[in-house]
């Protein structure tokens, strides 16, 4: 008889993970039992207390330096010194979106009754919205963090539903507009469902040709099989369709426009923040630690995908009519500058730290200023809900001058203006990338070069957007019956102020954030 | 040979390593009374008082901590953060020239602070005013107290800023808003220069701190690349010190506000030239090289020019700006004739801090009380009736003139002696200067506080209220006794010798030189002159039409008018030039550019059709290629 050993786990390790999942359980179990009434009096501070408490065990973790150097869980995850980094940004992000989340009036109060039933309006005047969004962004957010630090590709299966599913469901409970919401919901589930399918079969196929799904033994397999395995090959893109759509890369990138629309702004928020941080990290540990010994291949591929993002990303915004979905293509451009980033993590170990603090600086900056400007998107209302469409944000500068300098401020930060700390992420993007063009022995120099060009030029177009809609708000004439600017509740202004100080401070002193991201980066990924 | 320039050493702790507070404090300052607006509108000017002061308070207890190290250890760098990752750290330079930089901005500066509560409490922005002055003294104190170029540029642009904002503070009268614009565009002129200069410096040294540069220049180097820098670098310190060719801007700046030209048309922002100067002079002007013969020779032309224009000029303001351009010049001179001169350089910078603001905020004091009136033809008489400015303007007259034993007579007299044993053809055109100084100062009192009365029939002159006179005592204090303290046994060039070295001998102070004694007789010749011209005969009251060489002087030398025929018109030409390219070739090529990618944005939408199928479909497509891809670069 053979017994089964039983496997270890690191608890302090996990610490993190397991509070955020603990306390989603725990939201779960407050659904079931405690009275309506006091249902949100308990989510809010055990939502809150268990993202900071798990940030808190992430900062032991990172200033005891005890990060850890082998895989956790029996092989399952690691939770190396890129992971760590990326958990405290998703935890501060995720942090601030449910400060936007708990504000009252963004959440329908029954999901389930039909628009404009009779039904809608007695739940409405019940009053009070879904309080199941507490344990449900706790599940996604637990995925978030899950979905990075996988160490095998059916972990990494399993984050991926458990960061998506609440998700899928959140995006269908806008108090307003709730056809739109419903059909984003709707949307997303269908697409999300079907690229799912995708990273599943392609996990299958490379356990075919590899006979393992931990990473590091993928990569291991890569070194001694041949590479020209048309089953490895197909894996590989099946694989990459299911990353690609999660963060949004084109082709696959059409989901995200109707769902950002549609979805609840603070909803908006955590996706376009946390799912992205998420997913690029998932992408980078994929590549770099499954993949590395293919790089040869998977770079000129990529290499298409992230121009084709910073393009269709860039171009299409400048027709948008939409806050929300300009917001959103401007996601789909700065995934593609991200990709960039990801390109260049190559050849020596200095490169790879390097480039690595990049797009961890990247995702850093970048996620705080996007839930800084969804926040400011929340307070420009029309009687119908927010005020999405563009023309109603003219004149804005002349009506609340602070709200519209704050917003600009915001975009110019997308933008890439220096000053701002999206000026620094784009610089260090694109300088760790022409830098991986210069080693010595990459043939692909001059096409890093060629893909910063394209860039850059991205850049400008979407410069162009992102000025557009200052132009309109400080040089337009408001008009008569603009929208109504509501007045921010605490949670929201604190939103806002954290962004904008985030935003400031580290243009002015990027090496805040660029230090802790270099630590982090200097540890690599466990291999 | 000069005597090598102290080592910086790394410095943590005690008031120096806080040194920081001394920007920070005028900073916080003019972040409240911006962002705030109104609501600091009833204690703003107290703010603004007080964090001027706040600055002091640090730039003395910061001096004496550094006069208690040994003096070859007395450069103290303190680093601040990473500020350009790789390229420049940003960090303060604590040493006696810098320190005495901030003690004059922060020590002349809280003054004019206070004597503004009064010359602007009839204006109801002078919330805004304060906002300005204190960013004025944030962005002055970070020019001198930065330890590279890249701060201390930041400064630079920062104090042309104020300044621009302070000129044109009323900007309702078109002539102060085209007067700051005029500072401003001529000051880019100098600003370009610098920073050519720091392009040069970086690519050359691969650094642009002072450390760094001290390191790698051996003194007395001299090429071309380095006499390259130095004329960049002068170029940069004629923009800002109004010195020529780029003097024009300074006159017009007497529109802004008159502490303001107190404060920084004379006592401040001007010099930043002279510190520029002498702050890279170990570096790039070494005694006896063609870059600081070149400061010598603008120095002394600017000295000349401004005491000529100043003779003419009926407008108090005006006056006292010509006077300062001539009082840099002495100042640009000194710094021309290395390390011998640079201690008198900054000397006189000292002392005509003090008395330039002293006679300028008395200006200010006679304006006010003649309903700000500023022809001296208007005025006369007056020392009767404002007897504390009249007191105070006059010993500021007579440190100016060099009046044996005040400020001024040290400390000029020190930079025309030096002058005179190195440059001596230099040397003797400042020994006319002085005399000409003599002249035109003279006028200035004998037509404002003697003679008859010749005012505006609506005018009651009386004296200012003691928050704007107190100011004026402290400052001619200064102007009395503060030459005497610095020249004598060579204090000053002991105490800045670490920062900019020494002279082989230390020069001693002689009452009786042939130049000292020639200049003293010019100067009785010119005040004489003015006495018989302007003090026993009768001035009158409308402007004569004077002889050529008046008209000369009047139209400030032809400088606008050069200006105008040299680079205004041809600019102007220039551009037209540019805008029908701009419209024709250019914007045809942009506009199309932006067309074409509007309408391929407007093509590309159509893809996005709301349609979960199409959508699938897409990702579908993209599988596809992906996997052909792949298997296509696999297979190269």
């Amino acid at each position: 008889m053979n017994s089964i050993p039983a496997p270890t786990i690191e608890y302090g390790t996990l610490a993190p993970l397991l509070v955020v999942f603990g306390a989603a359980i725990i939201g779960v179990l407050v659904e079931a039992f405690a009275p309506r009434y006091l249902r949100k009096a308990i989510h809010v501070p055990l939502t809150l207390l268990s993202l900071a408490g798990a940030f808190a065990l992430v900062l032991v973790q990172v200033l005891r330096g005890q990060v850890s150097t082998t895989a956790s869980a029996v092989g399952a995850l690691a939770v190396d010194g890129p992971s760590l980094f990326i958990w405290g940004v998703i935890l501060v992000l995720s942090f601030v979106c449910v400060l936007l989340i708990n504000d009252e009036g963004h959440f329908v109060a029954s999901a389930a009754a039909v628009p404009g039933s009779a039904d809608e309006e007695e739940a409405e005047s019940a009053g009070g919205g879904h309080t199941e969004v507490y344990p449900l962004v706790l599940f996604a957010v637990g995925g978030m963090l899950l979905f990075p630090a996988s160490h095998d590709l059916l972990m990494m299966f399993v984050a991926l539903e458990v960061m998506s599913l609440p998700l899928y469901l959140l995006c269908g409970l806008a108090r307003r507009r709730r056809l739109l919401s419903q059909e984003a919901s709707m949307k997303y589930f269908l697409l999300g469902a079907f690229s799912s399918a995708f990273f599943l079969y392609g996990t299958a196929m490379i356990y075919g040709y590899a006979g393992t799904v931990s990473l590091p033994g993928i990569n291991q397999a890569l070194a001694r099989g041949a590479a020209l395995d048309p089953l490895l090959m197909i894996g590989l893109a099946m694989l990459g369709v299911g990353l690609m759509f999660k963060i949004g890369a084109a082709p696959f990138q059409a989901w995200k426009p109707d769902v950002y629309q549609g979805a609840p702004t603070p909803i908006t928020a955590l996706m376009a923040s946390g799912t992205l941080v998420a997913a690029v990290g998932a992408v980078l540990r994929v590549f770099w630690v499954g993949l590395g010994n293919l790089d040869w291949n998977w770079r000129p591929v990529i290499w298409g995908v992230a121009a084709l993002t910073m393009i269709v990303g860039s171009i299409l915004a400048i027709t948008q009519t939409d806050i929300k979905r300009m917001l959103a293509y401007s996601s789909i451009a700065h995934a593609g500058f991200l990709l960039v980033g990801v390109m260049a993590t190559f050849g020596t170990a200095e490169q790879n730290a390097s480039s690595l603090k990049a797009i961890l600086f990247y995702l850093a900056v970048y996620g705080i200023t996007t839930v800084g400007a969804f926040a400011v998107v929340t307070l420009v209302r029309d009687p119908g809900g927010e005020a999405g469409h563009l023309s109603r944000w003219a004149g804005l500068g002349k009506r609340a001058p602070m709200l519209a300098g704050v917003f600009a401020f915001f975009l110019l930060a997308f933008a890439g203006i220096p000053l701002t700390s999206g000026f620094f992420g784009k610089y260090a993007v694109f300088a760790a990338a022409l830098d991986s063009g210069t080693q010595p022995g990459d043939s692909m120099g001059g096409w890093m070069a060629a893909l910063v060009v394209v860039g850059v030029v991205a850049s400008a177009i979407a410069a162009f957007f992102y000025v557009r809609v200052i132009v309109l708000m400080f040089f337009s004439e408001p008009s008569a019956d603009g929208p109504a600017i509501a007045v921010p509740s605490m949670g929201t202004v604190t939103v806002i102020a954290v962004s904008l100080l985030v935003t400031v401070g580290v243009g002015l002193y990027p090496e805040s954030v660029l230090g802790v991201a270099d630590d982090a980066a200097r540890s690599l990924f466990i291999r | 040979m000069e005597s090598q320039i102290a080592e910086i050493a790394q410095h943590t702790g005690g008031v120096i390593g806080l040194s920081w507070l001394m920007i920070a404090f005028p900073l916080v300052g003019a972040f409240v009374l911006l962002v705030f607006g109104r609501f600091t509108n009833r204690w703003g000017h107290l703010l603004g008082v007080a964090m001027s002061l706040a600055s002091f308070a640090v730039a003395v207890l910061g001096f004496f901590e550094l006069i208690g190290f040994g003096e070859e250890e007395r450069r103290r760098a303190v680093h601040l953060y990473e500020f350009i990752p790789g390229m420049v750290d940003m960090g303060l330079l604590i040493d006696p020239l810098s320190i005495s930089f901030a003690l004059l901005i922060t020590g002349v500066g809280s003054l004019i602070h206070i004597y503004s509560i009064g010359y602007m409490s009839h204006d109801e922005h002078r919330r805004r005013f304060f906002a300005y002055l204190n960013l004025f003294v944030a962005a002055m104190l970070l020019l001198v107290l930065a330890d590279n170029y890249v701060g201390l540029f930041i400064g630079w642009e920062g104090v042309g800023l104020a300044s621009y904002l302070l000129i044109g503070f009323w900007q309702f009268k078109p002539s102060a808003a085209v007067a700051a614009k005029k500072a401003f565009v001529v000051n880019r002129v100098g600003d370009f220069g610098l920073l050519v200069g720091m392009f040069v410096i970086w690519t050359t040294f691969g650094t642009l701190t002072f450390q760094g540069l001290g390191e790698q220049i051996t003194p007395g180097t001299e090429n071309g690349t380095m006499l390259a820098i130095g004329l960049l670098l002068l170029l940069g310190a004629c923009g800002k010190s109004a010195q020529l060719p780029l003097q024009s801007w300074l006159l017009d700046a007497m529109e802004g506000p008159t502490p303001v030209s107190a404060l920084i048309h004379a006592a401040t922002m001007v010099t930043a030239g002279v510190y520029l100067v002498v702050r890279s002079g170990a570096f790039f002007f070494p005694e006896g090289s063609g870059a600081a013969l070149a400061v010598a020779v603008v120095g002394a032309a600017t000295l000349l020019a401004g005491a000529i224009i100043g003779c003419a000029k009926d407008d108090i303001k005006k006056g006292l700006a010509g006077s300062t351009m001539s009082q840099i010049g002495y100042m640009m001179l000194g710094a021309g004739l290395g390390p011998a001169g640079y201690a008198f350089a900054i000397g006189h910078l000292i002392t005509h801090g003090f008395f330039k603001a002293d006679l300028f905020l008395g200006a200010g004091s006679v304006m006010h009380g003649m309903n700000d009136e500023v022809d001296m033809r208007k005025y006369g008489g007056l020392r009767k009736f404002m007897p504390v400015t009249f007191a105070t303007f006059f010993i500021g007259y007579l440190a100016i003139i060099g009046f044996p034993l005040l400020s001024g007579y040290f400390t000029k007299d020190g930079i025309i002696e030096t002058a005179v044993h190195h440059q001596p053809i230099l040397g003797w055109l400042a020994v006319l200067g002085a005399g000409i100084t003599g002249f035109y100062m003279s006028r200035m009192v004998f037509m404002t506080f003697f003679g008859q009365k010749r005012w505006a029939d609506d005018a009651h002159p009386h004296e200012s209220p003691s928050v704007m006179t107190v100011p004026l005592m402290v400052l001619s204090l200064g102007a009395l006794g503060l030459g005497a303290y610095l020249v004598l046994s060579n204090r000053l060039m002991l105490f800045l010798a670490p920062a900019v070295g020494r002279p082989e001998e230390l020069p001693a102070f002689h009452f009786t030189s042939t130049p000292g004694l020639a200049t003293l007789a010019l100067v009785a010749v010119g005040a004489a002159f003015a006495w018989m011209r302007y003090g026993r005969a009768e001035v009158p009251s409308v402007q004569p039409r004077g002889s050529f060489l008046t008209t000369f002087a009047r139209r400030d030398l032809y400088g606008d008018a050069l200006n105008e025929s040299l680079f205004m018109r041809p600019g102007q030409w220039l551009t037209r030039i540019a805008v029908f390219f701009d419209n024709r070739g250019i914007d045809g090529l942009v506009n199309g550019l932006a067309a074409g990618i509007g309408g391929s944005s407007g093509r590309l939408r159509r893809i996005q059709t709301g349609f979960a199928r199409t959508y699938a479909l897409s990702i579908l497509i993209g599988a596809a290629l992906l996997t052909g891809a792949l298997l296509l670069v696999g297979n190269i």
